[in-house]
């Protein structure tokens, strides 16, 4: 391999080092260290004093994620609202997905641009848009008094209603597109060929489209699931007091208690929790990469 | 209208009519695809549309499986007419072009999918499932997945599928489309094996004349969306209708003239690329004068050094090409008139010696003469 070759391939890799492997690293060495109140805000690991090299390692920020209810809680809770809202994107993504797969040439890809075009504005102003939509005197609850169908405004904001639909709006692209580019490339004789064995067409849906685009399925869902698993910034403007997540857990250990050893760790067990999901995406990567090779 | 389709139940000289074709057209936004077809299919037999890409043969199939609706005319089987019967109800089974086998699905799925609908005992569909893959020798790769399977074997697994049901009608598109020529051959002889054992009537659509003629018992020619004959394969290739057919199968020599001479056992053909008259040992129907082409299959053409005794069907040229096929090879001679003839000269002696094994060569002065027997008069 030349000079250049290597370098180009080499480009990636460093890149995944300097900025996702070194700040991890960081991230675990702050999770053993011990709080002070200094500049930074934690100890040292290794210390070089007289000649002797001392590590200490403090284990107490991940005993303390075990003893406090609070942080499993919030784990769990994480995990369970990103579950729900995956499931909510995929019942929602898979028809549009399947709609636009189906649409003629031409109009695809104005769909699929209405899909991603959302995404050019800011999250976060798009996440505001939602407290102006749903707030008590917004544009929703104004619109149903309006027409008489409510008396009362509803309390829509603030409630985990509105983190669900905030989650499920923001991700609903990431379920949308992996779901779409699997479904564009199935062959439609194979429902012919269904059709003509005697498969109804919902027959032939359910026995050749659906299983055929797992892998499109698998990869949405984990788009959706690992993100929002850590989502911060919707329950917080979106959530009330009673949505916990571990996302703004995270952000209060840092920025309100100022621990930062704790929220490291806090950070880190969330990453290991992830490794599972993450396994199963890159596995069904590298599968239908394989398939698409094998044409 | 449909009580008119005069189905042969009770005359047992006449084969019974299993698919019946009445005056079919499929128009998309004013293109005939298929124009006007009418076609009847016999109990049992092979039949072969036969036609270029875009001729209309696939659309007329699939108006046969399902997936399109003809926009006049109508289609029965077994009398009854199924114009509007969606695919998934009618008992006709296809062979796709590329098979369309499932790939998420094991040789054996793939063929018991069809048999489900069918409300099957399990045991049934078990037994099915292995008499088909009997049937076609590919017992041994029942747990395999498509994509484990070369393109010969998916092609039988696609045949198995296919006959599983035990259909009334079997559509075979391209079936040889996506095989090599050596496998092709083989494949040929094995699928028409295989549908005679089982019995079943067939239809197939293919643009390769080897194919359909090899197949086929009957072959219906398109073009543009017309059928322009039907006839055995023996016949369409010796008593082509018109110059569409006599050019599409096979390779032809045609002449163009006059009718010169109209007597009731023969005519004379004055063509302007001949010298001599194209005598024709029939009488024809028409007028002296009148246009017509004659038609010279390139095997029926002698190819000697000396000049023949006959005063007709003859010509003097130069040999400007040969194409050496092993079995034959094939002589492009430039009349004087600059129109070329091809001929097919077989090679039956390997020895070059002696005068009757002599192998012509470039820029051979030569005689070609053909007899009144081999050529075919075109009038459309």
């Amino acid at each position: 391999m030349g000079w250049g070759r290597r370098l180009v391939t080499a480009t990636p890799y460093l890149w995944l080092l300097l900025f996702f492997l070194a700040p991890f690293i960081i991230v675990i060495k702050i999770s053993f260290a011990e709080t002070l109140i200094a500049q930074p805000p934690f100890s040292d690991l290794a210390q070089y004093v007289d000649d002797v090299l001392t590590i200490n390692l403090n284990l107490f920020n991940y005993i303390d994620l075990y003893e406090y209810d609070l942080y499993l809680t919030g784990y769990l809770s994480s995990l369970k609202i990103a579950a729900i809202a995956t499931g909510i994107c995929l019942l929602v993504g898979y028809p549009v997905a399947y709609a636009i797969s189906r649409l003629p040439e031409h109009s695809r890809n104005l769909a699929l641009m209405l899909v991603i075009l959302p995404s050019w504005t800011s999250f976060l102003i798009r996440i505001y848009a939602w407290i102006g939509l749903l707030k008590e005197n917004g544009l929703i609850n104004n619109a149903l008094v309006g027409i008489g169908i409510i008396d009362e405004p509803l309390v829509l904001l603030h409630t985990p209603f509105a983190v669900y639909l905030g989650i499920v709006y923001a991700y609903l692209p990431f379920m949308i597109l992996p779901i779409y580019t699997n479904l564009v490339k199935h062959d439609h004789r194979l429902l012919e060929a269904a059709a003509d064995l005697g498969a109804s067409p919902v027959g032939a849906f359910f026995k050749i489209t659906l299983p055929l685009s797992v892998g499109g399925i698998i990869a949405g869902s984990m788009l959706v699931f690992i993100p929002a698993v850590g989502e911060f910034v919707i329950p917080e403007l979106l959530g009330g007091p009673d949505t916990l997540m571990i996302g703004k857990l995270l952000w209060n250990e840092f920025f309100n208690a100022r621990n930062w050893p704790g929220a490291s760790a806090v950070a880190v067990v969330m990453l290991v929790l992830l490794i599972v999901p993450i396994t199963i995406f890159q596995r069904y990567q590298a599968r239908e990469m394989e398939e698409a090779q094998r044409g | 209208m449909p009580n008119d389709v005069a189905v042969e139940h009770s005359d047992s000289v006449t084969p019974r009519v299993k698919l019946a074709i009445r005056r079919v057209t499929k128009d998309y936004d004013g293109f005939k695809a298929v124009d006007d077809v009418s076609l009847e299919i016999r109990q049992g037999e092979i039949f072969a549309l036969l036609g270029a890409s875009g001729c209309g043969k696939s659309t007329l199939l699939r108006m046969l499986a399902g997936f399109e609706t003809p926009t006049e005319g109508e289609i029965y089987l077994d009398g009854t007419l199924i114009n509007r019967m969606p695919a998934h109800e009618r008992p006709i089974n296809m062979m796709f072009q590329s098979y369309a086998l499932f790939p998420h699905m094991s040789v054996e799925q793939n063929i018991a999918f069809g048999l489900k609908y069918d409300r099957l005992a399990k045991p049934a569909i078990r037994d099915k499932v292995q008499e088909v893959l009997g049937l076609v020798r590919m017992t041994d790769y029942a747990k395999r997945k498509p994509h484990q399977l070369s393109g010969g074997q998916q092609q039988r697994v696609a045949l198995a599928r296919s006959l599983a049901k035990e259909p009334k009608l079997l559509l075979l598109d391209e079936p040889m489309g996506a095989l090599d020529k050596k496998l092709r051959t083989q494949m040929q002889l094995e699928i028409v094996d295989i549908i005679e054992e089982v019995g079943v009537t067939c239809v197939m659509v293919t643009h390769d004349q080897e194919e359909a003629m090899t197949m086929a018992s009957r072959v219906g020619i398109m073009d543009a969306g017309v059928i322009r004959q039907v006839g055995p394969p023996h016949e369409v290739y010796e008593q082509p209708n018109c110059r569409m057919t006599a050019e599409f199968i096979g390779s032809v020599n045609i002449f163009e003239g006059t009718l010169a001479v109209d007597e009731a056992d023969h005519v004379e053909i004055a063509s302007p690329a001949l010298a001599l008259p194209l005598r024709i040992g029939h009488g024809i129907t028409g007028s002296l004068g009148m246009a017509l082409a004659v038609a010279v299959r390139p095997e029926k053409i002698r190819v000697s050094r000396e000049a023949p005794a006959q005063p007709h069907n003859a010509a003097r040229g130069k040999v400007v090409d040969i194409a050496y096929l092993g079995s034959h090879s094939i002589l492009h001679i430039a009349l004087p008139g600059d129109k070329v003839v091809i001929a097919s000269v077989a090679n039956t002696d390997r020895s070059v010696a002696g005068d009757d094994a002599e192998r012509f060569t470039w820029n051979d002065e030569v005689h070609i003469s053909w007899s009144e027997h081999a050529g075919v008069v075109l009038t459309s």
